[in-house]
């Protein structure tokens, strides 16, 4: 909004020359870099996302791999597999999973496809490639935090990929981990030194994402170019805004929660232990409540999965709109409806704990809450469809995706108003309509507006384009597939089946299901294995990619494309552009072109819009 | 196959793909960009109303094989309540899911790129946006109203009269106590547990706990159309009463007493009937995460007449006689203790 701050981005960078840690020099070419400070303790934006991404894609890799194993066990719960000792070891002796190393995979794949691919491998990579590029800075405010930020994860992923490997194994408790079953080593074996390693490991993304976001926060604010007002930002920086907001308010609780977690472990504390009796003693600790952890961790839970949504859906704006050759339609109401998701984000979180034995009255404040929130998400579906109404549009693989998004966000969505409606989560809870539930709207659909910016950005993150065809196949694949895997999930759980089971088979309730739990796990491995042709074609392309020689190839309007084609330190070579229209002017510019970047000045008797 | 085979052959399709997808360019470079282009973008275009179709039609068929394994009809008064809202909630988000798809995939295939249309430039309706708010906050007001009607219902105070059964969970089985002739809950606390023979940790010096019947492996027996409430304790973490026929369930948690009512409506015998399996049974599922045996606490819930239940506590012993043979009495089972019954509220922990 406040142009006074964009002048004053000018100030901010003349200051940053002034620190001895600094690197960049504007405009002049750059003073040769250790390799170690160039690539390795880089704090240079691009480089950092490059990292985040990379790392985020080893983490979908090993827990996805992990997804495999437990369905080769969910599916075929009469055979033993080879490979499974292959991998596992002692844990599956004679191709036959241990239980006890089920929930490890199990809450492993959890934690790390939550936390560290798609909160640090989402908001990581892209908050730090676009923002800088699509406000018109040199780099984020602190480049030195957000070296930091990334080496957080990076130890943090060290010591969370150790707990896969200790005696007693990782942490079994889901990925929720609620003690007491998390605090007493007693309980499972995943609750020993496995359990201190994931604690820890959290803590360290705790601070990478909180370091983050600040520095996502600041720059945003303060280091926008000459005439970028707040509402002339693209809906990607928007998105990336409010999500560090998230992350600033709710991470520290999480961080609370752990500490407790620990002290109750290891300090003889009982904040979360009362009346306790387990091997053969009844434990001293008294006055606790098992619950109240439940509340320190929902607290982030729920604006975490938010966190997770908000970026997927500013690329999905900002990927339907260019590919349309259309605005966003509804650019305001879409700024609203990100501002009512976000508030309401903190407001909802005890949904998840209403058969906890928590007062009905409560209960019913946050049915109401909850059911809130599906509102302006509606809002922001109807503003895709009337998008990519009558536009004109290239169904290139970015667009694939974006579209498989909302098709999933809808399929998804839909299904929490079952879940926050406690009458039927009392019913529904712990069931594998939840497990359809969060995988479609944030396994999948998340997850496609992460692969449309992949492949929508990647001609300016490595200038080469990933190859089209296997990102078709990659597509086509993942989307019939997913829905093969998590849709009939949706019937298992009206018919009550509870998630986080090892076997079905003797139960009279739900051994009817082994058929389709056969399928589903086949269409796992399926899905699983065009992951990795992505993975193939991500990194063969970045050697062997198609060349960009266009420095806007999708034609564009947003700042990132002004760079040119391979931009160095510092972006823009020379001044940063000055910014004259908002980021959706796709319409004809009168020199035969159906777009207008936002540097354009606005023509003789054309009104700003 | 081995792994290292099969490991060369996924390195081969992606290879093999990867060449395809080269030559692909090649084409592309040898028709002229422009033209290739075009004639892809047409038959993804196309591809939209595939998927669409294949969307509907797999729901179609997903549908028809899934019904018949699914659950029979509820076996409760508040699980008829929970079915019901499952099919208003199902009616107003199936229609907005078939609405707001169809409209996807046909405005992704119509709109697809044409030389000889602009697309529109249409930025924004404020009048729409006030239509789709409010007509989701119309639909949230009435899934909400319907949906606390119920919740207050079943979280309400059981009705006077119910039956009492205590349920505790433990790795990894259920404990169920009932509280015999008395009609009281005898109390308990946590230091008083032992595995020997005081799984629930009784206080023996609360004489309401010497008629109390302790079964150890959890069973629930229930009388058909009377309500019960279930007392829901556990001894070590968190585990949870799931009860999917009668379409409820409630935590169990250590240092907390949970309570869940409902009323059975169907018996087991008469289930059997309408389900056409003999071997039906109810069961309860632990369903919150508890360890490694959490898949395996399962208990047999047995819906059955008045005068059926009578008969099977006719025949139980109470766990203190069971454990200190000298407390038996003479004939009866269990003996009523003078003061019983009157007045005395349920004692607990």
């Amino acid at each position: 909004m406040s142009n006074e701050a964009t002048l004053h981005s000018h100030d901010v960078h003349t200051h940053h020359g002034e620190h001895g840690h600094e690197h960049h020099d504007h405009g002049h070419h750059e003073h040769k870099q250790h390799f170690l400070t160039k690539y390795v303790f880089s704090m240079d934006h691009k480089i950092i996302s490059r990292q985040f991404l990379i790392t985020g894609i080893f983490w979908a890799i090993a827990g996805g791999l992990m997804s495999v194993f437990f369905r080769l066990q969910l599916g075929f719960p009469e055979s033993t597999f080879a490979v499974l000792e292959k991998f596992l070891g002692e844990w599956a002796r004679g191709g036959k999973m241990d239980p006890e190393m089920y929930y490890g995979l199990v809450t492993i794949h959890g934690t790390v496809l939550v936390f560290f691919v798609l909160t640090g491998g989402l908001s990581g990579t892209f908050s730090n490639l676009l923002i800088p590029l699509q406000i018109g800075a040199r780099d984020m405010a602190s480049p030195f935090l957000n070296m930091l930020s990334y080496w957080f994860f990076a130890v943090a992923s060290v010591i969370m990929f150790s707990s896969l490997f200790v005696n007693t194994g990782p942490a079994s408790g889901g990925w929720t981990t609620y003690p007491p079953l998390s605090a007493l080593k007693e309980a499972s074996m995943g609750s020993g030194i496995g359990m201190d390693l994931w604690l820890v490991s959290m803590a360290l993304f705790i601070v990478s994402s909180l370091l983050g976001g600040l520095n996502y926060i600041v720059t945003i604010l303060n280091m926008r170019t000459k005439g970028m007002s707040m509402t002339r930002m693209p809906l990607t920086i928007w998105a990336f805004l409010f999500t560090a907001v998230l992350g600033v308010l709710s991470f520290p609780v999480l961080l609370s929660a752990a500490v407790l977690l620990l002290m109750d472990r290891h300090a003889g504390t009982s904040f979360y232990l009362s009346e306790v009796y387990i091997a053969g003693k009844a434990l001293p600790n008294v006055g606790g409540s098992a619950i109240l952890y439940q509340h320190l961790f929902w607290f982030l839970g729920h604006p975490e999965v938010y966190i997770i949504m908000l970026p997927a859906m500013g690329m999905a704006s900002e990927i339907l709109s260019c590919h349309s050759r259309k605005p966003i339609f509804g650019y305001m109401a879409m700024i609203l409806s990100l501002i009512g998701i976000t508030v309401l984000a903190f407001l909802v979180w005890a949904h998840h704990m209403f058969v906890t034995g928590m007062s009905p009255f409560l209960g019913g404040v946050f049915v109401l809450l909850t059911l809130l929130i599906a509102i302006p998400s509606a809002v922001k579906v109807f503003n895709w469809l009337t998008t990519i109404w009558r536009g004109n549009i290239r169904f290139t693989v970015p667009m694939m995706f974006a579209l498989g998004f909302v098709s999933l966000f809808i399929s998804g969505g839909l299904t929490g108003l079952f879940l926050g409606n406690s009458a039927l989560d009392i019913h529904l809870h712990d069931t594998y309509f939840v497990i359809a539930h969060f995988h479609i709207v944030m396994g999948i659909s998340a997850f496609f507006g992460m692969f449309a910016g992949i492949y929508h950005w990647f001609p300016k993150m490595y200038g080469r384009f990933m190859n089209n065809t296997m990102g078709y196949i990659h597509f086509f694949i993942t989307f019939i597939g997913s829905y093969v895997i998590f849709w009939p999930m949706h019937y298992e759980g009206v018919a009550g089946m509870p998630r986080r089971y090892y076997d079905y088979s003797s139960w009279e309730s739900f051994k009817q299901f082994a058929e389709l739990n056969q399928m589903i796990s086949v269409a796992a491995i399926i899905v699983f294995f065009a992951q990795l042709l992505f993975v193939f074609n991500y990194f063969v392309s970045i050697w062997k990619g198609k060349k960009v020689t266009d420095p806007n190839p999708w034609k564009a309007n947003s700042l990132e494309w002004t760079t040119p084609i391979n931009a160095g330190h510092g972006n823009w070579e020379g001044e940063i552009p000055e910014v004259h229209r908002w980021a959706y002017d796709y319409k004809d510019d009168g020199n035969g072109n159906d777009f207008i970047p936002q540097t354009v000045p606005l023509r003789d008797g054309e009104e700003a819009h | 196959m081995s792994g290292l085979l099969l490991v060369l052959l996924v390195a081969l399709i992606f290879v093999v793909l990867y060449q395809v997808s080269r030559s692909s360019e090649l084409v592309a470079s040898i028709q002229g960009e422009e033209n290739f282009d075009r004639k892809r973008n047409k038959l993804l275009g196309f591809s939209m109303l595939i998927l669409f179709v294949a969307l509907m039609v797999g729901i179609f068929a997903c549908h028809r094989y899934m019904m018949p394994l699914m659950a029979p009809e509820a076996a409760s008064d508040h699980g008829k309540d929970v079915d019901f809202m499952f099919i208003v909630t199902l009616s107003v988000t199936g229609l907005v899911f078939f609405i707001t798809q169809t409209l996807l995939f046909w405005f992704a295939y119509k709109y697809q790129r044409d030389e000889n249309r602009k697309a529109m430039f249409f930025s924004h309706s404020n009048k729409l946006e006030m239509i789709w708010t409010t007509i989701p906050a119309v639909a949230m007001a009435v899934l909400v109203a319907i949906g606390l009607k119920a919740w207050f219902k079943m979280t309400g105070d059981a009705p006077k009269g119910a039956m009492q059964i205590e349920m505790v969970g433990k790795q990894f089985n259920w404990i169920s106590r009932y509280p015999g002739p008395d009609g009281v809950l005898g109390k308990r606390y946590f230091t008083n547990i032992n595995d020997k023979d005081n799984v629930l940790g009784q206080d023996w010096a609360d004489k309401a706990n010497l008629d109390d019947i302790v079964l150890q492996n959890g069973e629930l027996r229930l009388i058909k159309d009377k309500p019960v409430e279930l007392i829901i304790g556990s001894r070590d973490v968190i585990h949870d009463v799931g009860l999917s026929h009668f379409r409820l369930k409630m935590d169990a948690v250590p240092g907390i007493t949970t309570r869940i009512w409902f009323t059975p409506t169907i018996t087991t015998s008469e289930m059997k009937k309408i389900t056409g399996n003999e071997n039906f049974v109810y069961e309860v599922s632990c369903d919150q995460m508890c360890g490694k045996g959490h898949y395996s606490m399962r208990a047999i819930v047995v819906v059955e007449t008045e005068a059926e239940h009578k008969a099977w506590l006719a025949k139980q012993q109470s766990y203190y006689v069971q454990n200190h043979p000298e407390a038996a009495p003479a004939a009866a089972p269990a003996a009523a203790p003078a003061d019983s019954a009157a007045g005395k509220k349920l004692t607990m922990n």
